[in-house]
C-alpha cells in the first residue's frame, strides 16, 4: 500500500491567498456577515474566449487547481476530484430567474450548461485535455472530504500516483438571500462577529476555491502525508470523543499522539458545542487553531482548514492569528481536523509530518 | 442594413460576453464560427434564442442556423428578409 | 476472475412501475411509461414527452407517512421509496450492524421545490422550511435518516453519469474494506428546471424517444429512483445471504471533448468500457448483453455507437437502450438501468429497444428490437454525463 502525501497545494479565498507567503496579508472583518472573495488574477491562467462563460466559481476552481499543479509539478493528473455543496448557484439561479420571469420563454442554453454540479471537474479536464477519472461530490460540508477519501483510495490501492483534489463553493445573490431568511447566517444587526466566544447563532459566510495534489511519492514540495479521513452524517455530542478515539486507533495513535487540532468554529453557538467538547476536556492541552474567521463558512471551508494544517506541518510553526488557546507547540508531527455543520456532517482528517 | 449590422455586432458581443472585442474589431465578413471570432455550437443556440427574442423568428432545426451565422453580413440579411418584428 | 461485488438487494420507482415486480413486467410486455406531463405546469407542455410517475407529491408524502409540515423535495421522496425498497428487499433488519454507508446521486436535488418557491421565499414565511432541501446532500440525508441510517453518507454530481459513479464507489469502498456494506444509487424528479434546461439545448424529442435510429429526434425526460444494496463476502457468508449477481466491472473516464456534446469517436466512453472489463478481468466476446446509454440524441447515439464498434468490432453482442420505456431519468439512470441489468441477468432477457425504425447510416449495427430469450452471465451497462463524464457497470450472474 502506498502512502499519501500532499505535495501541492492553493487557495483562493477571501484573504489574499494566491501567490502570496502563508497568510501574510490577512484581513480581519467582524463587521459584514458575508465576506467578499479576493480575487485572483483569472487572466494569468484563463484564456477570454474560455472565461467569457465561467463563473465565479469554476474560474476560481481552474485558478487554485492550476497554482496547486504548478507547485507540486505535475501536469496530467490519474483522477480530479471536486467537491462543492451547493454547486453553481450563480448560473442556477440566473437560468431559473430567466425561466420564471420569461415565463419560460427566450432561454439560453448557457447558464443551464454552466449550472450542473459537476462543471468545474469537466472544465479543468477539458482544460487539461484529461481523460482520466473524474468524480463530484456533493454532500454539504462533507464533499471535499469525499473527494478526499475517494483520492487516498486510489492511492492506497495503487489505482493512481498523482491525483487533483478540491473543494469550491460561490455565493449566489438569492441563496445567501435565503439562507438569511432561514437563520443559517447571522443577523445583520448582531455585527461585530466574533467567531470564538459567540453567543449568536448563523455563521459569517463567504466562498473559495482550494486545490491539493495528492501523489504517492515525496518530494521536495511535500507539506504532509495525508494518513486519514473519515465522515459521519450524523453524530450525538456525546459520541464524538469514543468516535474520535477509534479514529486514531485505526491508525495507531491515541489521543495523546496529536501535536495540534483545527477545528471549525465558525460562531454559530447552537453548534459549536461539537467544538468545545474535544477542546474543553481531550485537547484541553495543547494548541487549538481555528480559521473559519478569515475563510467565513461555506460548505468546502473545510478545505481551507486542510490548506491551513498543511502549512503548519510543513512550516512546523503556529500563526498566531489561528490560535484559539495560549499553547504553543514545540513540533507538529500529527494535526488533526475535526469539523461539522449545524450537527451534522461531521469529519476527522489526520495529516503527519514526513 | 449597415444600422442592422451595427445592431447585431453589439448584441453578439454583450449577449456572448465577448468581454475583449470590440464593435470596430467585427468586420462584416468574417467567419463568425470556427477560425474568425472562434464561436461554438453553444454560442449558435444563444443566437438562434437571439433570433427569436428580437427578431421574431424561429428556427426550427438547429442545423439552419450554420448557413445563417456565418458573418454579421449573412445574418443582416437573413434578418432583414424574415423578421418579423 | 474475481467475481465482484456482490448485490443483496435492489428497490425502484420509475414511470414503468412502483416496485422492481412491476418494472420487470412492464419490460417484458413492451409497456412504456412515457406520455404527456400532468404533474408540472409548463408552456411545452405538448411539445415534449416525459417518463412520469404518475403520483402526486402529496401521493408520495402519504406512502412515507411524512408529517403535514415536512420539507421532502420530490427527489427525496422518491429516492426514499427505493431505498426502503432495496435495503427490505436485502433482507435488513438492522442497518446499523454492520460498517453501511449511503452513496447516492441527483442533478436536481431540491431544484422541484426550490423553482415552486423562488419569489415566494421572500414574501412569506409559509414555505422556507424546503431552503434547506435545495442542495443535493440534503436529499441524502433525508434518505439516510429514513432508513436510521448512521455512517459513511455522501451524495455524487456527474449529470447523467452520477449513479454508475455512486455503484462503484459502494464497491471500491467495499472491496477496500472500509464498509462492509453500502446502499447506492440515484434519484432525479421532473422539474421546469431541467424540462427547459434541456429544451435550450434542442435535444427534446416532441414524439417518443428512438435510440439508433437514423431519424432519432431528440430524448425524453423522465423521472425515477433506484438503490442497490452491495455487501462484501463475509457478511453475505454470515447471513446466508441470497446473491441478485454481482457487479463485476466498472471505469469512470472523462471524453475532455466539449462541456455537453460527446467525441465523435466517444473517447471517454471507449476509455470507461476498457476500464471496466480491465477491473472485471472479462473480454468484450464474455458480454451477452448491451444496456446502452442509448438517450436518442443524435450526437448520443452517434459518438456511442462509434465506441461500441471500437470495443466489440464484428462481434456485437445484443444491444438495446430501455429509455424508450422509462425516458431518460438523469442522476437515477444508471441506478435503474442496474436493476434492469440484474434482471437480465436472473431471468435470461434482452429488452427490446422499442420505436426503432431505420438503421443509422453511420454505421452497421442495429439494435436489438424485440424482447430475446436467451442465457445472459455477463452485462454491460454505460451512462454519459454532461462535462464529459463517462462511466461503464459490467453485472455478472451470480
Amino acid at each position: 500500500m502506498k502512502k499519501c502525501y500532499i505535495n501541492g497545494t492553493a487557495c483562493v479565498s477571501s484573504q489574499k491567498t494566491i501567490n502570496t507567503a502563508f497568510l501574510q496579508d490577512i484581513i480581519i472583518n467582524e463587521n459584514d456577515n458575508i465576506l467578499e472573495l479576493s480575487l485572483p488574477d483569472y487572466k494569468e491562467v484563463i484564456l477570454p474566449a474560455a472565461a467569457r462563460r465561467m463563473a465565479k466559481g469554476v474560474k476560481n476552481g481552474i485558478v487554485a487547481s492550476h497554482w496547486a499543479m504548478k507547485e507540486a509539478g505535475t501536469q496530467n493528473p490519474d483522477a480530479i476530484i471536486t467537491g462543492t455543496g451547493m454547486g453553481c448557484g450563480v448560473d442556477s439561479e440566473k437560468f431559473l430567474k430567466a425561466l420564471i420571469d420569461n415565463k419560460e420563454e427566450f432561454l439560453t442554453p448557457t447558464s443551464f450548461i454552466q449550472s450542473t454540479h459537476n462543471t468545474v471537474g469537466g472544465q479543468i479536464a477539458l482544460g487539461l485535455q484529461c481523460k482520466a477519472y473524474n468524480f463530484t461530490y456533493v454532500n454539504g460540508a462533507v464533499s471535499f472530504e469525499s473527494s478526499l477519501i475517494d483520492a487516498k483510495m486510489q492511492i492506497d490501492g495503487e489505482e493512481a500516483s498523482t491525483i487533483l483534489v478540491g473543494g469550491v463553493e460561490e455565493t449566489s445573490e438569492n441563496t445567501l438571500q435565503f439562507l438569511k431568511l432561514s437563520g443559517v447566517i447571522k443577523d445583520k444587526e448582531q455585527s461585530p462577529y466574533s467567531v470564538l466566544g459567540s453567543d449568536t447563532t448563523g455563521a459569517v459566510f463567504s466562498e473559495g476555491a482550494v486545490f491539493f495534489v495528492l501523489e504517492n511519492e515525496q518530494k521536495a514540495t511535500t507539506y504532509a502525508e495525508l494518513k486519514d479521513v473519515s465522515i459521519y452524517n450524523l453524530l450525538e455530542q456525546n459520541e464524538i470523543e469514543a468516535k474520535l478515539k477509534a479514529f486514531l486507533a485505526h491508525n495507531k495513535l491515541t489521543l495523546a499522539d496529536i501535536d495540534a487540532v483545527v477545528l471549525g468554529y465558525n460562531g454559530d453557538v447552537q453548534y459549536d458545542g461539537y467544538y468545545n467538547t474535544l477542546a474543553n476536556s481531550v485537547f484541553a492541552n495543547i494548541p487549538q487553531l481555528y480559521y473559519k474567521h478569515l475563510s467565513g463558512e461555506f460548505y468546502t471551508a473545510s478545505a481551507f482548514g486542510l490548506w491551513v494544517a498543511s502549512h503548519i506541518v510543513k512550516l512546523q510553526e503556529l500563526t498566531s492569528i489561528l490560535q484559539i488557546n495560549k499553547i504553543e507547540g514545540k513540533s507538529f508531527k500529527n494535526v488533526l481536523l475535526y469539523n461539522q455543520y449545524r450537527g451534522a456532517d461531521h469529519s476527522f482528517t489526520l495529516i503527519s509530518q514526513c | 442594413m449597415e444600422a442592422l449590422k451595427q445592431e447585431l455586432k453589439e448584441k453578439i458581443i454583450n449577449v456572448l460576453n465577448l468581454e475583449d472585442i470590440q464593435v470596430e474589431d467585427v468586420n462584416d465578413n468574417d467567419a463568425l464560427f470556427g477560425d474568425g471570432l472562434g464561436l461554438d455550437s453553444i454560442d449558435a443556440l444563444e443566437l438562434i434564442v437571439m433570433l427569436d427574442k428580437d427578431y421574431g423568428i424561429k428556427l426550427a432545426d438547429p442545423k439552419e442556423g450554420k448557413a445563417i451565422f456565418q458573418s454579421i453580413e449573412t445574418m443582416a440579411k437573413y434578418i432583414s428578409e424574415n423578421r418579423t418584428k | 476472475m474475481n467475481r465482484g461485488v456482490a448485490i443483496t438487494g435492489m428497490g425502484i420507482i420509475s414511470s414503468i412501475g412502483t416496485t422492481v415486480e412491476e418494472n420487470f413486467n412492464a419490460l417484458i410486455n413492451g409497456k412504456p411509461g412515457i406520455t404527456v406531463i400532468e404533474n408540472i405546469a409548463t408552456i411545452h407542455k405538448n411539445n415534449i414527452k416525459v417518463g412520469e410517475i404518475k403520483k402526486t407529491n402529496s401521493q408520495l408524502a402519504e406512502e412515507l407517512g411524512l408529517s403535514a409540515d415536512n420539507n421532502f423535495s420530490r427527489t427525496a421522496m422518491l429516492a426514499t421509496i427505493a431505498a426502503k425498497q432495496a435495503v427490505k428487499n436485502a433482507g435488513i433488519a438492522d442497518i446499523n450492524e454492520y460498517a453501511t454507508g449511503l452513496i447516492s446521486a441527483t442533478t436536481v436535488g431540491g431544484m422541484d421545490m426550490t423553482e415552486k418557491f423562488f419569489y415566494d421565499y421572500i414574501e412569506r414565511e409559509d414555505n422556507r422550511r424546503y431552503i434547506q432541501a435545495h442542495d443535493a446532500g440534503d436529499t441524502t440525508h433525508k434518505i439516510a435518516n429514513e432508513l436510521g441510517l448512521k455512517g459513511l453518507v455522501t451524495t455524487i454530481s456527474t449529470a447523467c453519469s452520477s449513479a454508475a459513479n455512486a455503484i462503484m464507489l459502494g464497491a471500491r469502498l467495499i472491496k477496500s474494506g472500509k464498509l462492509d456494506r453500502v446502499i447506492v444509487g440515484g434519484t432525479d424528479a421532473l422539474s421546469k428546471f431541467t424540462i427547459n434546461g434541456f429544451k435550450t439545448l434542442m435535444i427534446l424529442s416532441d414524439t417518443y424517444n428512438t435510440p439508433f435510429d437514423n431519424n432519432r429526434k431528440g430524448l425524453n425526460l423522465g423521472e425515477a429512483a433506484a438503490f442497490l444494496v452491495l455487501e462484501s463476502d463475509e457478511v453475505v457468508k454470515k447471513e446466508n445471504k441470497k446473491v441478485l449477481a454481482y457487479l463485476s466491472g466498472y471505469g469512470n473516464a472523462n471524453d475532455a471533448y466539449h462541456q455537453t456534446a460527446s467525441s465523435e469517436n466517444g473517447d471517454g466512453a471507449f476509455l470507461a468500457m476498457e476500464k471496466a472489463f480491465k477491473v472485471s478481468g472479462l473480454q468484450p466476446l464474455d458480454i451477452d448483453y448491451i444496456n446502452a446509454h442509448g438517450t436518442a440524441t443524435p450526437n448520443n447515439d452517434l459518438s456511442e455507437g462509434r465506441a461500441l464498434i471500437r470495443m466489440f468490432g464484428d462481434t456485437m453482442p445484443d444491444f438495446s437502450s430501455t429509455k424508450p420505456f422509462t425516458g431518460h431519468t438523469l442522476a437515477a439512470a444508471a441506478a435503474i438501468e442496474a436493476v434492469y441489468s440484474v434482471l437480465a441477468l436472473q431471468h435470461g432477457i434482452v429488452y427490446p429497444n422499442l420505436n426503432f425504425e431505420t438503421p443509422m447510416e453511420e454505421f452497421n449495427i442495429v439494435p436489438q428490437t424485440v424482447l430475446k430469450e436467451k442465457e445472459i452471465n455477463h452485462v454491460l451497462s454505460n451512462s454519459f454525463g454532461f462535462g464529459g463524464n463517462c462511466s461503464t457497470l459490467l453485472f455478472s450472474k451470480s
